[in-house]
Formats: C-alpha cells, sequence, structure tokens
C-alpha cells in the first residue's frame, strides 16, 4: 500500500534530496518505521518520546493528523502524507 | 548578503508596527534557488503573543502547497521582537528550520507602533549556527536571469516585467 510522503527541506539529507519518498503502512505510525528502514535516522527528527514532535506538522491528505489520531492515524492505498516543520519562534527563549 | 527591494522591506516593517506587541511573521517568497525575495506574504500569528510566534497549521499546508505549485521558496522569513533585541533567541534557532532562507528579525521595542526606526537585520541560521549578514536595501530587485529564447516575447524589452 504505497503512500506518498513529501519531505521538507530540512529532511531531504535523509532522502538524497529527493521531495517526495513512497513508504508503506496502515497507520502514520507504521509508515514512519518504513521510512525509518530505509531513511535511517528520520524518525527520530519527526518522533520523540512515543509521539509526533510539537513542531512538526503532519498531513494526510491535507488533514493535521493531530486531527485523526495523531501517529494511529490511519493510512490507505493512494494517500497523500505532507511533513512540514513548524514556522514558529519568538524571543520567549532570550539571547 | 540579503537584497530586498524598498515596498517589501516598508510592508515589513508596516508589518511588525501595525501588530506589535503582538510578534508579527511571515515570509516572501521566490522562485526555488533564485535568492529573490518577490512576494511579501504575511502570516498570522497563531500564538498571538508578544514572545512567541507559530504559523497555523492549516495555513502553513496551504501555504506551502501554494509556494510548490509556483516552484517558489521561502526566501525570507522574517517576525518581530517587540521588547528585546533583534537577535535570534535560542527558540528561534532551535526551531529555524529553512536553512536555504534569510531569517530577518524587526525590533519594535522602542517605538511601537509608532513612526520611527526599527532594527532590521538578517541572519543565516543553519544547524544552530548564527550568521548575521549585511542587508541592502535597494528600489527595485535586478532583472532575472534572461529567459531562455524559445520563451522571450517579441517585445524586445528586457526590462520589461
Amino acid at each position: 500500500m504505497p503512500v506518498e510522503v513529501r519531505i521538507p527541506t530540512i529532511l531531504r539529507t535523509y532522502t538524497d534530496d529527493r521531495k517526495a519518498v513512497e513508504a508503506n503502512g496502515g497507520s502514520l505510525s507504521d509508515l514512519i518505521d518504513d521510512l525509518e528502514s530505509n531513511h535511517p535516522g528520520i524518525k527520530e527528527r519527526l518522533v520523540e518520546n512515543g509521539d509526533l514532535r510539537r513542531f512538526v506538522n503532519v498531513y494526510v491528505n491535507d488533514e493535521d493528523v493531530r486531527f485523526l489520531g495523531g501517529l494511529e492515524a490511519p493510512l490507505s492505498d493512494g494517500d497523500q502524507v505532507v511533513v512540514l516543520p513548524a514556522v514558529a519562534g519568538g524571543a520567549s527563549g532570550g539571547t | 548578503m540579503l537584497t530586498i527591494d524598498r515596498t517589501t522591506y516598508d510592508g515589513i516593517v508596516a508589518h511588525a508596527k501595525r501588530d506589535h506587541p503582538v510578534e508579527a511573521c511571515g515570509i516572501v517568497a521566490g522562485p526555488e534557488g533564485s535568492d529573490r525575495p518577490e512576494r511579501l506574504l504575511e502570516m498570522v500569528n497563531a500564538a498571538g503573543s508578544p514572545t512567541f510566534y507559530e504559523f497555523d497549521s492549516t495555513e502553513l499546508l496551504t501555504l506551502y502547497k501554494d509556494l510548490w505549485a509556483r516552484d517558489e521558496e521561502p526566501v525570507v522569513v522574517y517576525h518581530s521582537h517587540t521588547a528585546t533585541e533583534a537577535y535570534p533567541s535560542r527558540t528561534d534557532i532551535g526551531l529555524a528550520n529553512e536553512p536555504g532562507a534569510h531569517y530577518v528579525l524587526v525590533g519594535t521595542r522602542v517605538h511601537g507602533n509608532n513612526a520611527g526606526p526599527v532594527e532590521f537585520r538578517s541572519y543565516r541560521i543553519v544547524d544552530g549556527e548564527v550568521t548575521e549578514e549585511e542587508v541592502t536595501v535597494v528600489d527595485a530587485l535586478p532583472a532575472p536571469p534572461a529567459p531562455c529564447p524559445e520563451n522571450q516575447t517579441s517585445q524586445g524589452n528586457p526590462d520589461a516585467r
């Protein structure tokens, strides 16, 4: 069940600069494990302590997975997954 | 070095002043690999905070899909600091995820919503490493590289836009 995964610039070091890769999985969690097996290191950039990282956004068919069950979000053949790091920051951390 | 046209520069400053004391944020898009900040896109600070900014996740996706459809990228990512120096905070550095972008910081702490000069500084942030760079404001960006001959129009004026 291949799913197309759109990879952001910052993570293309793991995908030989490819903007999109295919992966398999019945859930987002499975998909990320499959990505990891072909692109070692990428999982750690997406997942922390068993949850999606706070400042990584993942969308399935344009819907933020946080509204679809997070890592448990179900996937089917032909779904499109987009990974986008948050654009965020601010003075709060101090200089 | 960041080269930016006066209209875009003024637009970023106006946005920062308007939203003060909340941090303003947005990008300037340009053709992929061109290093030309051409299209100012103000974003809503979903955090609505004087010390933090974050693009709304739905608007973020809409933005990037629009950029991809146009073969564009964020050439500039900007936000304001409203009470502190216009220098990247630890948060800014930790969350900087566009290694190719110019990160512009506008400091509004002196004049707030009012007229008056602001700090306008630009940085590269790559792998946690901050490098400040010069900002050059020009009346208009230089003409982009000439298109392939078969794409040229019969107007014969290379400056036509």
